[in-house]
């Protein structure tokens, strides 16, 4: 009889027995993230998903990502088959307004040197030893995109899935104290005083229902091992300016994109379990990361910068910093540091043109990489 | 293949497609928008 007792109070203990420092240290982490996303409002929709998955994957004999662990399950669904983050780009496709960069097509090189960053990091991960699928993990956080950072990652290093997340949410929502320093450093004062006119002109309503398909079609043939993730945002775009399917452009924005974001972050947390996410990489990704983000900004920069002098000094070089894929907090950073040193600029349509090109230019960016690795036999075609 | 060539490769098949297919795609949009002008008409 007392031995059963003891038995069953044993049970009791069994979580606090079991922990270890690295499962207390991630519970400490999961808290972060949680502080960061409710005090702080970073990324609230997905750093509080995110903190409390942490949270939960961390205390001991729950195995709530064991076999039959309720996480496992929402894992299986949507991460092992890549379906969350393509449904969460129908949702951004469905919110994003292209007519600034359809407006001014040559906008859409500023996005493509924006993601310079994504190949320089991947470069750098491979002089630190990273593996070469790893590298290319890491190398995408530069593409300043959640969605496309975990396709990217949860395809071909799942292992790496929780450090690669983090630090793509985390530094988005640092961009505004990432960038400025960076702009300010590469511009001259008379660079960043150079006022740009109004943005040329509208864009017709059948332009811009032809664009999603043109970059579906003509990058689908160019990038087809990432057709998924330029059809899918294109997809929600397609929805948006046709104007004949709201309610299901309403779904793609609200239900499906909150639902989806919801299960993607508790995945993201699922993955910080203490003895695979705290290890010296770990730490060594998260500072990849950041240098990404400061490659996509000064490679931006500088090729806004040979802008403004093929142009003869009428392009303001700062937009090029808005050249990624943080829409539309780049354009907003760019318009606030634009007006410091000149209060009659109004940098913000042009900014968002290449914020919008960005956009377009990390999908496409991770799209030719996939193709590319196919293409080496890197992956299978 | 080692790391480095992978690493290279990657950079200018990498960075080199995405500019292009972006400077294709620029083409083709300044094309679509002279082809179909803004109309205010339509519009409304």
């Amino acid at each position: 009889m007392l031995e059963a007792i003891l038995n069953g109070l044993g049970g009791l203990i069994a979580g606090f027995q079991c922990l270890e420092w690295r499962s207390l240290l991630m519970l400490v982490v999961g808290g972060v993230l949680l502080y960061l996303g409710i005090k702080k409002d970073c990324e609230p929709l997905l750093l509080v998903p995110i903190g409390f998955g942490c949270i939960l994957v961390n205390i001991p004999v729950a195995d709530i990502m064991g076999k039959e662990g309720f996480l496992r399950v929402i894992y299986s669904m949507g991460i092992d088959t890549e379906l969350y983050p393509l449904l969460i780009f129908v949702g951004i496709g469905a919110m994003t307004d292209f007519s600034p960069v359809l407006a001014n097509p040559v906008t859409f090189l500023l996005g493509a040197a924006g993601q310079c960053g994504i190949f320089l990091t991947l470069l750098l991960a491979l002089g630190l030893g990273f593996d070469k699928l790893d590298a290319v993990a890491i190398g995408i956080i530069g593409a300043c995109d959640g969605p496309t950072a975990i396709y990217v990652t949860s395809k071909y290093a799942p292992h790496l899935l929780g450090a690669v997340s983090v630090a793509a949410y985390s530094y988005m929502s640092l961009v505004p104290v990432i960038q400025p320093p960076i702009m300010r450093l590469l511009t001259t004062d008379k660079e960043r005083k150079i006022v740009m006119g109004s943005v040329a002109g509208q864009v017709s309503k059948t332009t811009r229902i032809l664009f999603p398909l043109v970059i579906t079609i003509l990058g689908g043939f160019i990038a087809p091992k990432g057709l998924p993730l330029l059809g899918t945002i294109m997809l929600g775009n397609l929805m948006r300016e046709c104007g004949v399917v709201q309610r299901l452009t309403k779904a793609s924005e609200n239900e499906i994109a909150n639902i989806v974001t919801l299960f993607l972050g508790l995945c993201i947390g699922a993955t910080m379990a203490g003895g695979a996410f705290l290890n010296p990489k770990t730490l060594l990704i998260l500072g990849l990361g950041f240098v990404a983000i400061c490659l996509d900004t000064v490679c931006g920069v500088l090729f806004g910068k040979a802008m403004c002098f093929f142009s003869g000094g009428k392009v303001n070089p700062l937009i090029g910093a808005a050249g990624i894929s943080a829409f539309p907090m780049s354009a907003r950073v760019v318009q606030r540091e634009g007006q410091k040193y000149n209060k009659k600029n109004f940098l913000l349509m042009h900014a968002m043109g290449a914020n919008a090109g960005g956009q377009v230019g990390s999908v496409l960016a991770a799209a030719v990489m996939l193709s590319v690795l196919s293409g080496m036999g890197i992956i299978p075609h | 293949m080692d790391k480095f060539t992978f690493g290279i490769t990657m950079l200018v098949c990498g960075m080199g497609g995405t500019l292009l297919t972006l400077w294709i795609m620029s083409l083709i949009m300044g094309v679509l928008r002279k082809v179909f002008p803004y109309k205010k008409e339509e519009e409304n």
